[in-house]
């Protein structure tokens, strides 16, 4: 899709150059590799990334735990994940990824609680592992319907020298149940990224071929990969997916049960929407296994009956007009909605900073609503990523990488932009600007923002952003002049 | 096909129209393998009785749901009533992110906050390098007046030692010559937030005061503890004492920086307690805490260096305002004007309107241990009967205030204080001692839904419900907000359990 569009890549330039003029020779020399424009043709968007963050400069990223227990652990929902070590990262992450499941909270399903270890000093000094076994057996105890355990390790665990290993081999013998340690204390790595690497590698090593699985398979099982059910993203997709005729096994890891996780490697195909938390696995089902996956987009009806199409062409005819079927029965909402909104969104322009996925897979759904992506970013994307955004993004787009505050603030002051795209860290100073925001991690609250249903919630979101009255009441009248 | 363009169908409505209802019961019967559904109702009956509640309440090891955060958070909230302080949390990078996400959430407001990014190398050599780089970083690009840093739990186990390292980077000219850069270490393993507050409020005083001659003047700084009100009660506690006449400085004043407008300008830094405040704070001829566990090494250092001290429990409702304000007249000679004593008379008229609705009514109660002291207190003065009263992060001598307080009113005589419980322990007494009102906060909505006792948010975080805390629940004025949050719970209970036509249109009243 790059037009050949340079009108804003100058402008851009000398933003970048202005933004670098503040920090100190050194950080300078650093951060000027993460941030570019992009310009057609080119390979990548040529940034660097995944490179450690810079001290002092308010990195917007997390952390490895983050990664693992935030995102890929925490949504299978009849598992009991313990945030091992002092109680403030399970505090703070406690229901706010909104990976919305259907269970009995407490009782079969414990998403939306937080369980931790508690750390004291006497546990950073003698060590946490008979703790540890301790808890596992007050959970079983308490909630002897979980079905299974997970160790979600912070800082601690890893420098002081716990067994989190042996302890979950031994407590397993016990109880028969998975409990799987992760070693996503939260100064492994740069960011979450190798969080998610690191939760995927646990699930593989912990959890897959542990028991025979009772299953019938069919020729039409594929896994939903990498959808984390934010506001209900996954069912919104997996809806799709099966009026199309397939039969979707696992949930991954968006309302996930742990049967699910186990008996993905029985299914066809393996269907990747977060490319960037999930690859790992998929990459390893394809090695073990023979599953070949395909990554797909569901954010906007381009992309998506683009998507279909392509899922359908791994299966058969009846499939492959299926997907067009369901293409033609969404046809009247995604026009309705189009029709709608796209008066009030024409020419908007918007400025992403999301995770490792979003900065890109999103821009086709603004584009459906006629409004421009003038810059975009990643916490926390690798160099494949910064290749896959060459697809969607145009000439001149601003991009920058592990964007920092202060980097943030004065592009969205020389920009302009007419929407925000970013996290709750980020909202507010955006607001305050005067410039219309909406939290992409959380979806502000809203969604699904996936498939058919997904897309007139998106639209209507977009415009109640920019098009609420608030923003013309930001300067007193009688300083208006 | 639910959705349409017309009418955009939220995820609340959308995922109970049919198609998405057989759509999850489908999944969950062929792909989730689930416990029989008796199974799990059984369970979930079980949890609600008294054979579970022992077996919960003789948990050793695990924690479920606790009602506390961890130092550093108490760490970045105090320093940020500082006039144009940048909090530098040295340690992993995911912890400041949580905190200003944390904070973010709650105020509905920015929280600016810095990490020092320590990865796996650090982890090793130790974060000096961090530090130097970190500092000059954060002086270039955010151009603070002060930088107040804290430890992350990594940086504590590793043993890296903010007091040399800041003047390793003082030597290598990552700040000016003079630059204020107090500092505390706030390791997340001990205490809570509280802790935490207290050890970066004595971290920055220490740091202006230690050196210093001490010439006392008449002043009286007044420290408001942690605090999700902070907005409306500082402010509230400043009309007050400005009433009196008191010549006095708030220590950390957040009211500012957690309720900037909207404008066109993003304020990094707004309001607080200026530098020369700070410093001249050691002159003051008395430092009163509003939240004695929020200070107790400050206090104790504040009474070291000559002042007279005196510490509250979160002053709410009218006697623990009459004690602050007679404290303070006390202190500094100032009479309490007619003013004051009018908003009393108003709010004492408020309580004995709306008595017949409050008198007898059972609370659940928890959050910090200044807070539980304070809100307990206030419910006895309107009738009401604490019967749980929980802090996470209360200790011992937090559950003998409470067991005395409790028993210096009749109204205490069914309560018991739990000192280091938490939310799941509440879950099993609220289902097996069941109580008419919960007080809390947002997490407390869990207890609501599963036990079906409203929930009234009055600490924080509050999250789930928009800009409570600008408004005040400190002094007379404040026990009035209180006041009308809890009768609306009361009257909104009322007309909800009498809202069916044709059944219950007998209580409906339209005046109550």
């Amino acid at each position: 899709m790059p037009l050949d569009d340079n009108s804003n890549g100058d402008f851009h330039r000398k933003l970048i150059e202005e933004v670098l003029e503040a920090y100190p020779d050194k950080t300078k020399k650093r951060r000027q590799k993460h941030l570019n424009v992009a310009e057609a043709g080119k390979p990548d968007c040529g940034v660097k990334s995944n490179i450690k963050s810079i001290p002092g400069v308010m990195t917007i990223r997390g952390c490895a735990y983050a990664g693992s227990k935030g995102v890929v652990w925490g949504p299978v929902k009849d598992m009991v994940h313990i945030s091992h070590g002092p109680v403030g990262c399970g505090q703070y992450s406690w229901s706010q990824r909104r990976n919305y499941y259907v269970g009995t909270t407490g009782v079969d399903s414990f998403v939306t609680m937080q369980f931790t270890s508690d750390f004291q000093e006497r546990d950073i000094v003698f060590g946490g592992d008979k703790k540890l076994a301790k808890i596992i057996d007050e959970i079983e105890t308490l909630f002897p319907l979980n079905k299974g355990i997970s160790i979600q390790s912070e800082c601690p665990i890893g420098l002081i020298g716990d067994d989190i290993e042996a302890v979950s081999r031994a407590k397993h013998k016990d109880i028969g149940k998975p409990i799987v340690p992760v070693r996503c204390e939260g100064f492994r790595g740069v960011s979450q990224s190798l969080g998610h690497h690191i939760a995927n590698d646990a699930i593989r090593d912990w959890v897959f071929d542990k028991k025979a699985i009772d299953f019938t398979p069919t020729d039409y099982d594929i896994n939903i990969i990498g959808d984390y059910n934010i506001g209900g993203d996954a069912w919104a997709s997996r809806i799709l997916l099966e009026e199309m005729g397939l039969r979707v096994v696992a949930s991954w890891s968006g309302d996930a049960s742990i049967s699910e996780l186990e008996r993905a490697p029985k299914a066809k195909l393996n269907l990747i929407h977060c490319y960037r938390s999930m690859n790992y696995i998929c990459r390893h089902m394809e090695e073990k296994y023979g599953i070949p996956w395909i990554e797909y987009n569901f954010f906007g009806p381009s992309q998506i009956a683009q998507s279909l199409r392509a899922i359908a062409e791994q299966f058969d005819d009846k499939i492959k007009e299926n997907a067009e079927k369901v293409i033609e029965k969404y046809k009247a909402l995604t026009d309705a909605v189009i029709a709608k909104y796209r008066p009030r969104l024409e020419g908007k322009t918007v400025m992403l900073y999301v995770g490792g996925l979003r900065p890109r897979h999103v821009m086709t759904a603004f584009d459906d609503l006629g409004m421009e992506i003038v810059g975009t970013g990643y916490e926390f994307a690798h160099n494949d990523d910064y290749q896959r955004t060459t697809h969607y993004v145009k000439d001149g787009t601003l991009i920058y990488d592990d964007v920092t505050g202060y980097e943030l603030e004065k592009f969205i002051e020389g920009v302009r932009p007419d929407l925000v795209g970013s996290g709750i860290k980020e909202k507010y100073p955006t607001q305050k600007l005067g410039v219309p925001f909406r939290q992409m991690h959380s979806w502000d609250y809203s969604g699904p923002y996936h498939g058919y249903d997904g897309f007139a919630i998106f639209a209507r979101d977009m415009d109640l952003a920019i098009n609420n009255p608030v923003w013309s009441k930001f300067k007193a009248p009688w300083k208006a002049a | 096909m639910p959705q349409s363009a017309a009418k955009v169908l939220d995820h609340m409505p959308l995922f109970r129209e049919p198609e998405y209802k057989a759509m999850l019961k489908a999944k969950k019967e062929q792909f989730e393998c689930p416990h029989p559904a008796d199974k799990v109702q059984e369970t979930d009956d079980w949890t609600r009785s008294w054979e579970y509640r022992e077996k919960n309440l003789a948990r050793e090891a695990l924690v479920v749901n606790p009602g506390k955060a961890c130092q550093p958070l108490g760490a970045v909230f105090a320093a940020s009533g500082f006039d144009g302080t940048m909090s530098f949390v040295h340690g992993s990078q995911g912890c400041v992110a949580y905190y200003r996400s944390h904070l973010s959430r709650h105020f509905k407001e920015p929280s600016s906050c810095v990490s020092s990014s320590m990865t796996e190398d650090a982890a090793v050599f130790g974060g000096l390098n961090n530090m130097v780089d970190g500092l000059a970083n954060t002086h270039a690009l955010y151009k603070p007046k002060m930088i107040a840093v804290s430890t992350t739990c990594m940086a504590e186990v590793i043993g890296d030692d903010l007091n040399s390292f800041i003047q390793t980077a003082r030597d290598k000219g990552s700040v000016p010559e003079g630059f204020d850069v107090p500092f505390a270490h706030t390791p997340a393993f001990v205490g809570s937030h509280v802790t935490g507050y207290d050890n970066m409020m004595k971290g920055i005083l220490s740091h202006f005061w230690n050196g210093r001659e001490r010439q006392a003047s008449a002043s009286v700084n007044i420290i408001p503890g942690f605090d999700g009100f902070c907005v409306g009660n500082i402010r509230e506690l400043k009309r007050m004492l400005g009433l009196m006449g008191v010549d006095h400085a708030v220590l950390s004043d957040t009211s500012d920086i957690y309720d900037t407008p909207s404008d066109g300008t993003f304020r990094m830094y707004a309001g607080g307690t200026t530098l020369d405040q700070a410093k001249a704070a050691l002159n003051a001829k008395a430092t009163l805490s509003m939240q004695a566990y929020c200070t107790e090494k400050t206090l104790e250092m504040c009474a070291e260096k000559g002042q007279q001290t005196a510490a509250f429990h979160y002053p709410m409702g009218v006697s623990a305002t009459d004690e602050f304000l007679m404290k303070v007249s006390e202190l500094t000679g100032k009479p309490i004007p007619e003013a004051l004593e009018l908003e009393r008379g108003r709010l004492v008229d408020a309580m004995a309107d709306s008595q017949a609705h409050l008198h007898g009514k059972r609370y659940a109660i928890y959050g910090d241990p200044d807070f539980v002291i304070a809100m307990a207190r206030f419910v006895m003065e309107t009738g009401g009967e604490p019967v749980h009263c929980l802090a996470t992060n209360g200790g011992k001598a937090w559950e003998e205030v409470m067991t005395q307080l409790l028993a210096s009113s009749p109204y205490g005589a069914g309560c018991k204080a739990w000192g280091g419980k938490d939310l799941w322990h509440m879950r099993s007494l609220m289902a097996t001692e069941p109580v008419d009102f919960l007080i809390g906060n947002s997490y407390g909505k869990y207890l609501e839904r599963d036990l079906r006792v409203p929930l009234i948010r009055l600490t924080f975080p509050i999250f789930d419900r928009h800009h409570h805390h600008r408004f005040p629940t400190w002094g007379y004025q404040g026990a009035l907000t209180v006041l009308v949050k809890i009768l609306d719970k009361v009257f909104d209970a009322i007309d909800l359990n009498t809202n069916i036509p044709g059944e219950t249109d007998y209580s409906f009243d339209l005046t109550r």
